[in-house]
């Protein structure tokens, strides 16, 4: 099997049965697996909550290793929709002509490194670096201090021996909370000061409402982002042609990251709290039961894409929900579609061909379905133009 | 050279020529506030919904079954909705108003 196949793990339930349970930490989840019932309920944050107890919406559930509620993302609207105005702004700089330069910059400078070393691994010498790099940017604070999260390792919360590991989960609150210290002892124009400067409801955001404005920015694209970037570099590899057209056609990059964030649906679902009883393709989702937007299933769904198991570089059409939907749409989706079209752009400008040498597949468990979701290990060898 | 006219939720009139292209792909490129167009034009995003003046909606194509299934979830949906990234530039909709719906 190729390194850039990606199967569609859901298909069979999604067509005859359309939900599936998953038994997480004995609090189970009901997976809602076609296009349209994961938009429907989405977009109904009355019955469908997001503001359980902090980290009870994510599967596996974080309950056990955080308490700080992610803002804005652990909130339900109106009081969502006051904190993600407040940070809204903030998170659309990537967009400023400044801020693609500086990324620009930061990509060419890694892939400039790697083509000099023969044979790597990808994800630790590439795709965490250029993640980590490109997210003090977003941070607006200097390049350096990404040496600490690159040092951290490929998971902020797993280890290799389990999902959920408190110990290295507490590497990234313990830091969290000296940064915003630094903060207040001296003010600058990073996204810690903005917050910490920001008024919610007419009083300034307390210390742990940044956190949660933190926590959620460095643990949503991590992974997500590495993964994105690392299957991408699988599929030039097995699809050389890829890299002269993508490289000769701007116009084409734009609906290809589109393509292969659907494709390859970096997170795999989400979970909510059921408020309000609600039937969803013959599921009664019970009040204070979880259920969960599976992304990943979604943006397979045949009766809304077609040829859905394959990549179209050019795909004109494309409502997938990769970055979520609904009113806690993806915050980072503007970074991480920056980054994704600057990553193609350079990689494709730079990069004749590459070579996978070897590719050990990250398979994630969800019960009765194993879904790919990137790889442990990937060595590659690129070749300069 | 169709000329387009947007008006923002803050009420700016802005007035724009191109002759090819999409309405989302011209706002974005002079930063029509409230478009903004992520998803690059293929349906994903619902970040560039407008009103079009009813005199125009009717002659342009009708909106696919995957936009009408996007606007349905949007906020200030009215009959007269287009995702404008759907909209192609052409001597058709030369003289067209939209106003900014977010």
């Amino acid at each position: 099997m190729s390194a850039s196949y990606f199967s569609d793990a859901f298909k069979d339930t999604r067509e005859t049965m359309g939900t599936c349970p998953f038994n997480d930490q004995n609090d189970p989840v009901t997976m809602l697996l076609r296009f349209k019932d994961v938009r429907k309920t989405a977009h109904n944050t009355k019955s469908f909550s997001s503001a359980a107890k902090p980290g009870r919406i994510v599967v596996p559930s974080e309950v056990n290793i955080r308490e700080t509620r992610q803002i804005p993302f652990e909130v339900d609207p109106p009081e969502h929709t006051e904190y993600r105005a407040l940070v809204e702004d903030w998170f659309k700089r990537p967009l400023d002509i400044d801020y693609e330069f500086k990324l620009t910059r930061i990509v060419e400078a890694e892939i400039d490194r790697v083509l000099q070393k023969g044979a790597i691994e990808a994800i630790s010498e590439l795709s965490l670096p250029i993640q980590s790099k490109a997210l003090t940017l977003l941070l607006n604070i200097s390049l350096s201090e990404a040496e600490t999260w690159i040092s951290w390792g490929t998971h902020v919360f797993r280890s290799e021996d389990s999902d959920l590991d408190a110990d290295k989960a507490s590497i990234l609150y313990d830091y969290i909370d000296a940064e915003i210290d630094k903060a207040i002892a001296a003010p600058d124009d990073s996204l810690y000061s903005v917050l910490l400067n920001s008024e919610y409801q007419g009083r300034k955001m307390t210390k742990e409402e940044v956190k949660g404005v933190l926590i959620l920015t460095f643990a949503g694209g991590r992974d997500t982002v590495i993964n994105y970037l690392t299957n991408t570099i699988t599929y030039l590899a097995e699809h050389p042609e890829a890299i002269e057209k993508l490289n000769d056609n701007p116009a084409l990059v734009n609906t290809a990251i589109e393509e292969f964030v659907r494709y390859f649906s970096p997170l795999t679902h989400m979970g909510r709290v059921v408020k309000e009883e609600k039937e969803i393709s013959g599921h009664i989702a019970k009040e204070d039961t979880r259920v969960s937007l599976c992304w990943a299933s979604a943006n397979r769904d045949e009766s809304i894409f077609e040829n859905a198991n394959e990549i179209v570089l050019d795909r004109k059409m494309n409502p997938h929900v990769a970055f979520g939907f609904g009113a806690h749409k993806c915050l980072g989706a503007t970074h991480a579609r920056q980054l994704m079209k600057v990553f193609l752009r350079v990689l494709t400008e730079k990069v004749s061909s590459i070579e996978i040498i070897d590719a050990v597949e990250n398979i994630e468990d969800w019960g009765a379905h194993k879904r790919k979701v990137g790889f442990d290990k990937l060595t590659i060898r690129l070749n300069a133009k | 050279m169709a000329k387009i006219t947007y008006i923002t939720k803050a009420g700016e009139e802005i007035q724009l020529e191109a002759n090819s292209g999409s309405l989302m792909e011209l706002a974005v490129k002079h930063k029509v506030a409230g478009i903004d167009g992520d998803c690059g034009g293929v349906c994903s995003c619902a970040t560039c919904h407008v009103h079009v003046a009813p005199e125009f909606y009717q002659k342009l194509d009708a909106p696919t079954e995957i936009e009408s299934d996007m606007l349905e979830f949007d906020d200030n949906v009215t009959e007269y909705s287009r995702l404008c990234c759907q909209i192609p530039i052409s001597a058709a909709v030369d003289g067209i108003t939209v106003n900014v719906a977010n």
